[in-house]
């Protein structure tokens, strides 16, 4: 077996990153403004403005911490600079992130005013850059790093060919001794006993089935017949019909490889291997968790061309649908269509992803990062107080 | 030759076009599992990505793909029919 390597940032914490993020972080939705207003006067930044962070409570209140620590926690950020109405919060999720040993700075408006916080801030978050600027990239093992991956706008050329040259990249990447996330707890319908018999331990399976029957009832209970959204009018317009069709199609994505974990939303791996997240199906939702969980790049196949980004990790798009792939191909950045007429074998197929994957990591930008698609969504479990 | 359509196991009874089909178009298929070559006479236009069926369906019996039931007809469907939305539904979720 091949071992790869790449040119990436490593962390105080041993951990390995793709990018040099100096983020700037607000704690509320209130906060949002201030953190546009470093970014604006601070090149080299990374404001994460979110509609959330207000009477969030309960298990709701505790993803929210888990996603905002997470993220700025995430090896592709060198710096964060994370800023609050109020200073209680604003230093739980500040000291949260400095936990991985990078420099972290906080601020809260109250008492201050914006303008003033924005000048501290702003001078804060200018002297983290300088130093992020002075990092270099190092060889580092591709074993060390996260990886991953969600299929979105999915069709019948997903199930063929993009998702199963997912497949076969996981398989590779896991006997590596790589660590891989999937999740989209609502498309396993119908595929979700293929999930559950890859699971390693029966606690596993006990923990996954939970979460699965969880979702399921949460859907019962909302009497909602989830058709046109789950499967979506994108998948149905490119020929799925139902969501086992649909599912079948997405659990390609994990090849034949076994599962190691399971985690909660956000829920950073504790091991290498293979780990099952509970996501929402939805694009940039699923993103912005597994990029809390540590991700540090992603894997997007698609096949009717969703063109979701994300601000920290990279998402490497590719398609097997040649119209998509022609008419969308500023999104694309690997295209597998000809597996549809068998001239490319999944094998071949790997290989450019694989290569592409290794390009990104070290450095080479992504379609979406070129197009500025930095969709940030946090996950709600319900409303806040 | 490049199929017109393929198939993903050897237990399905559809197909997915690769390439846009007209109906009446003599077809040549390919299944994935095995390498068998298939043919087929398109009844219906069936647009890439979409699902054709590789013999008759009578109402409520199951349609295969990836070796497993994916759903019910809802109709009778003959070989060479689009397969969709029209006369195909989840088992789930009822």
């Amino acid at each position: 077996m091949k071992k790869h390597s790449f040119l990436g940032y490593r962390r105080p914490n041993g951990t390995v990153g793709a990018r040099n993020h100096v983020a700037i972080i607000p704690v509320d939705d209130l906060s949002n403004a201030a953190c546009e207003g470093v970014a604006g006067l601070v090149g080299g930044t990374l404001p994460l403005p979110h509609p959330y962070g207000r009477l969030q409570f309960g298990a709701d209140l505790e993803l929210f911490f888990r996603t905002m620590i997470g993220t700025g926690s995430n090896p592709n950020i060198a710096a964060a600079v994370v800023i609050g109405i109020e200073p209680n919060w604003t230093e739980k999720i500040a000291s949260g992130i400095a936990k991985t040993g990078k420099p972290v700075e906080s601020f809260s408006i109250e008492r201050s005013g914006d303008l003033k916080t924005i000048e501290r801030a702003a001078r804060a978050a200018k002297s983290l850059v300088h130093k992020a600027s002075e990092m270099q990239r190092e060889p580092v093992e591709l074993s060390d790093a996260i990886i991953s991956m969600k299929c979105g706008e999915s069709d019948t050329t997903s199930g063929l060919a993009s998702n199963p040259t997912c497949g076969r990249v996981t398989e590779r990447l896991v006997e590596e001794g790589s660590t891989m996330l999937f999740g989209e707890t609502s498309e396993l319908t119908g595929g979700e006993q293929f999930v559950a018999e890859r699971m390693k331990t029966p606690e596993l399976k006990k923990k996954f089935t939970d979460i699965f029957n969880g979702y399921a009832e949460f859907i019962n209970e909302q009497e909602a017949d989830l058709f046109g959204s789950q499967p979506t009018q994108g998948n149905i317009r490119g020929g799925l019909t139902t969501i086992e069709e649909k599912a079948m199609g997405n659990i390609q994505k994990i090849g034949r490889a076994k599962v190691d974990g399971v985690l909660y939303p956000a829920e950073a791996p504790s091991g290498k291997g293979l780990f099952f997240m509970d996501t929402s199906s939805a694009a940039a939702e699923a993103v912005t968790l597994f990029a809390a969980g540590g991700s540090i790049a992603h894997l997007f196949p698609t096949g009717q061309g969703n063109i979701i980004g994300n601000p920290v990790i990279p998402v490497i798009k590719l398609s097997a649908n040649p119209l998509t792939v022609s008419t969308m191909s500023e999104h694309i950045d690997v295209s597998v269509e000809k597996i549809l007429t068998l001239e490319q074998t999944l094998d071949q197929a790997a290989d450019a992803l694989m290569d592409m994957l290794l390009k990104t990591l070290s450095g080479r930008l992504t379609s979406a990062e070129v197009l500025r698609h930095r969709e940030f969504v946090l996950t709600k479990l319900f409303r806040s107080a | 030759m490049k199929p017109q359509f393929l198939v993903h196991d050897s237990k399905d009874n559809v197909g997915v076009a690769v390439t846009d089909i007209k109906a009446g178009e003599k077809l040549s298929g390919s299944c994935l599992e095995n390498g068998k070559e298939l043919t087929l006479e398109a009844k219906d236009a069936i647009p890439l990505g979409h699902k054709v069926a590789l013999s008759a369906f009578k109402k409520d019996d199951n349609v295969t793909k990836y070796g497993i039931a994916i759903g019910h007809a809802t109709q009778s469907i003959a070989a060479g029919q689009h397969v969709h939305v029209h006369n195909l539904k989840s088992n789930r979720w009822q």
